[in-house]
């Protein structure tokens, strides 16, 4: 089984987060980078996949330079090889053109299955993984918890709300988006960085794909980032750990009554 | 037509995320000074889309056909993609659930048209709509606008519109007739299903204390029990301490999880995302403690300590023992 990964970079989760001068996204300058969650818990799926069934598992990223120690780590952990979708014209596409990049970059390899996390941590827009499947010409099905493989088709588990869950049973090729928590992502262990060394990574700009700016102008634009309005009245409480825990206390006693 | 709704439906009830997108929609028509419409989609609905008419709309839309008997994303990308070719809204509103989530974007891919999702509401500038949601987990607030053609799509945030903002009225049901053939459909759904080991209630406990990955290890959970003991609380937790296994699901607080609304309940180490705030929001008291100002938490905590964790909550547990004996 042939399976594509398809994963994004995004600001670390402990980095402090500043927003630009512009006020127009954040300061991308000194934060560290990591793989988007969810994408961790699709390659560690994809990876397992491999392992059971046999096949290849190819990274398939679309980013700047920076997105190569995202796809070197893929590598360390098991993935056998590389897309990196990278050109000035890449830059700032919504979920629309980057899907768009991505179904033009897959169409040739023609994956027996697409797994991609459920949705970024950074935009957090949900949408690449279906829309990828649409121009694929693919079925998909969305926050996935399970994948089991029944021959030339998968039946999966789709999360819904509350704790609820649903069995799809869906044809290959099919494009997935994983929920986080679907298993436990591996880490990379040294002979696994060292072979990733000699894995292959292929850089494809727009032109190799037969893209120009004409066809990835995006259906949305952010035009302001700002830190959000407080909705609730916050009231604060420092000082030493002891005059907070006296404080709170006092509170939790006499103005909510829960003491 | 101005402005058209998908209604959401579960189990053969219209659900709260299809009132607040007619809520939505409303409002979105009240600024194009337009007509509203609604559209539902399944088999042997009528009775439901009766339900949909009991509000101020231009319309009801009412498409019936075995292939829309039950969700599937493909069958129902192909019949809205039909409605609103043929019925060219200018704006399509859906609530940001499951199911949208798991075919709205494949429509507005099909339609060749943009989805702004998740949105917390929308802004009037000039003539243009400005849309705002959350990105970085809720550290941020986006302004979002649309930059080709419409129909635009857009879909709200669980809450963010009112259901009982809902203007009642008196519409009409029109059928529509929807080309959605069985090869159209290519997933098989299965019946919905819980997992049978959900031992836990926590919907009636008065006090909660909720712990998330500020926790660092599962040996330190030593601590957050502690802290319950004190306080006389049931244990909750983030989605990510309970996906590490280091609680149990049914601990789990949060849109895929357990909704809560005790007496108090305290955050620690939780950074408050959207899914994590629908589950607990309903609290009447809100403690945090989180290291980090920022932390969408503190939107919404009556109570809030900007530090660690490891430091105030052991000096906690000693104040309240000390409350609770005197
Ligand atoms: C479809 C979907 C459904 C989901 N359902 C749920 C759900 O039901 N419930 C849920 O909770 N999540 C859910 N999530 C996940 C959710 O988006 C967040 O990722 C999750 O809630 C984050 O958990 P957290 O706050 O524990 O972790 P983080 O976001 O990593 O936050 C940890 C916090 O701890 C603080 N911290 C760190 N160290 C300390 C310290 N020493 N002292 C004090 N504070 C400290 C940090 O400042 C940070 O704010 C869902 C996501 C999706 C996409």
């Amino acid at each position: 089984m042939k399976i594509a990964v398809c994963l994004k970079q995004v600001p670390s989760r402990d980095s402090v987060l500043r927003l630009n001068r512009a006020g127009t996204w954040i300061e991308e300058v000194d934060i560290s980078y990591e793989i988007n969650e969810p994408d961790t818990y699709a390659l560690e799926e994809a990876l397992m996949l491999k392992e059971k069934h046999g096949g290849e598992v190819v990274v398939c990223s679309l980013g700047p330079a920076r997105t190569q120690q995202a796809i070197k780590e893929a590598l360390a952990k098991g993935a056998d090889r590389a897309l990196h979708f990278d050109d000035p014209a890449f830059q700032g596409l919504d979920a629309w053109a980057t899907a768009r990049v991505l179904a033009q970059g897959l169409a040739k390899e023609e994956p027996d299955l697409v797994v991609t996390g459920l949705q970024s941590d950074d935009f957090g827009f949900a949408q690449t993984g279906v829309i990828l499947a649409e121009l694929l010409g693919l079925p998909h099905s969305t926050i996935i918890m399970e994948v089991q493989v029944t021959g030339r088709a998968l039946k999966v588990k789709r999360e819904l709300e509350s704790g609820w869950f649903q069995w799809i049973e869906i044809p290959l090729p099919a494009v997935l988006t994983i929920q986080s928590g679907i298993n436990k992502p591996r880490y990379a262990t040294l002979k696994g960085i060292m072979a990733a060394k000699n894995k292959p990574i292929q850089r494809l700009g727009a032109a190799d794909l037969g893209l120009d700016a004409a066809a990835l102008v995006p259906r949305q634009k952010i035009t302001r980032v700002y830190v959000p309005a407080k909705r609730a009245q916050t009231e604060f409480f420092a000082g030493t750990p002891k005059e907070i825990a006296t404080k709170l206390v006092d509170k939790l006693k006499n103005e909510a009554r829960v003491l | 037509m101005s402005v058209l709704v998908f209604a959401e439906h579960q189990d053969g009830k219209l659900t709260r995320a299809a009132w607040e997108a007619v809520a939505a929609g409303q409002q979105l028509a009240r600024e194009e000074d337009d007509a509203v419409w609604a559209v539902i989609l399944g088999r042997d609905i009528s009775a439901l889309a009766n339900q949909l008419a009991q509000a101020e709309l231009g319309g009801v839309l009412l498409a019936e056909s075995p292939t829309l008997a039950e969700y599937t994303p493909d069958g129902y990308a192909a019949a809205l993609q039909q409605v609103i070719e043929e019925r060219q809204p200018r704006w399509v509103v859906f609530s940001h659930t499951y199911q949208v989530r798991d075919f709205a974007p494949k429509l507005a891919a099909a339609l060749n048209r943009g989805l702004i999702s998740d949105c917390l509401g929308y802004r009037k500038e000039g003539s243009s709509l400005i849309f705002i949601r959350q990105v970085f987990q809720g550290k941020f607030t986006a302004d979002v606008e649309f930059t080709g053609d419409p129909p635009y799509l857009v879909s709200f945030q669980a809450a963010a519109f009112r259901q009982d903002a809902v203007a009642p009225g008196q519409a009409s049901v029109t059928a529509v007739s929807t080309n959605v053939t069985p090869e159209t459909i290519r997933t098989k759904p299965g019946p919905r299903f819980r997992e049978a080991r959900q031992a836990v209630d926590l919907s009636q406990a008065e006090i909660i204390v909720a712990v998330g990955r500020g926790i660092k290890a599962p040996e330190n959970l030593e601590l957050v029990k502690r802290l319950a003991e004190a306080l006389g609380a049931e244990i909750g937790a983030s989605r990510p301490i309970c996906d590490s296994g280091w609680l149990p699901m049914d601990r789990q607080i949060g849109s895929s999880g357990q909704t809560v609304a005790p007496k108090l309940y305290v955050a620690l180490g939780i950074s408050g995302a959207i899914q994590h705030q629908v589950g607990m929001k309903g609290s009447r008291t809100v403690l945090a403690i989180n290291k980090d100002r920022e932390a969408p938490i503190f939107e919404i905590a009556t109570y809030g300590v900007v530090g660690d964790l490891f430091e105030v909550v052991p000096a906690l547990v000693e104040e309240i023992k000390k409350a609770k004996s005197g």
